[in-house]
């Protein structure tokens, strides 16, 4: 899988990232890098930001085309 | 509840740092796994790893229990702490440690050596 489904699936659950990008760290289309960037996360614990990430990546991680994820998280305040 | 689930859930409950991980402290089997190890061995953690790879039902029942899709999975005293990702970033912060000393005590590092465990 290409990075773009997995950067959609985050812009529809975060459409007011104010910075959103998915890397493909290998090239091979199952190690992502995630850096994320919204309001929602303003005053959320680290682990509820994450939990929101996972969340909106479900399908693809249930799936396994998502081997390796990593997540950084930012909150805009 | 099954057997399974129920050892995996002694282990959050009753081990002071449980670690989730793809292979073992001797023969890390993942990045993320490493990443993991090797943070909380830098805040001074007494870790019991768990390896998930023997048996998948390992990570089904696990994410069942704790609602985290990914492994590893860090727990302090049963309470979900998070990834290899959440994990880094506490640590270089200062956060893990202080966080392992309000949980464990001022001496959790002299608390005892790491050690693996298994819960088939």
């Amino acid at each position: 899988m290409a990075a773009e489904p997995l950067q959609r699936l985050l812009q529809e659950a975060f459409p007011d990232a104010t910075e959103l990008r998915v890397e493909d760290r290998t090239g091979g289309g199952d190690h992502f890098q995630v850096i994320i960037a919204t309001p929602r996360f303003d005053g959320l614990p680290l682990l509820e930001q994450h939990r929101l990430v996972n969340d909106a990546l479900a399908a693809p991680l249930r799936d396994g085309t998502i081997h390796e994820l990593r997540i950084k998280t930012k909150g805009t305040e | 509840m099954s057997d399974l689930r129920q050892r995996i859930q002694d282990v959050i409950d009753n081990e002071p740092v449980a670690l989730f991980m793809k292979g073992t402290p001797q023969f890390v089997m993942c990045g993320n796994s490493d990443r993991a190890l090797r943070a909380l061995r830098g805040a001074g953690a007494p870790v019991t790893a768990v390896d998930i790879l023997p048996d998948p039902a390992i990570r089904q029942e696990l994410s069942a229990i704790s609602g985290w899709p990914t492994i590893p999975q860090v727990f302090v005293k049963g309470e979900l702490i998070g990834g290899a990702d959440i994990v880094e970033e506490l640590a270089a912060d200062g956060e893990l440690e202080a966080k392992l000393e309000g949980t464990l005590g001022p001496s959790y590092r002299e608390a005892r050596a790491e050690q693996v465990a298994s819960v088939l």
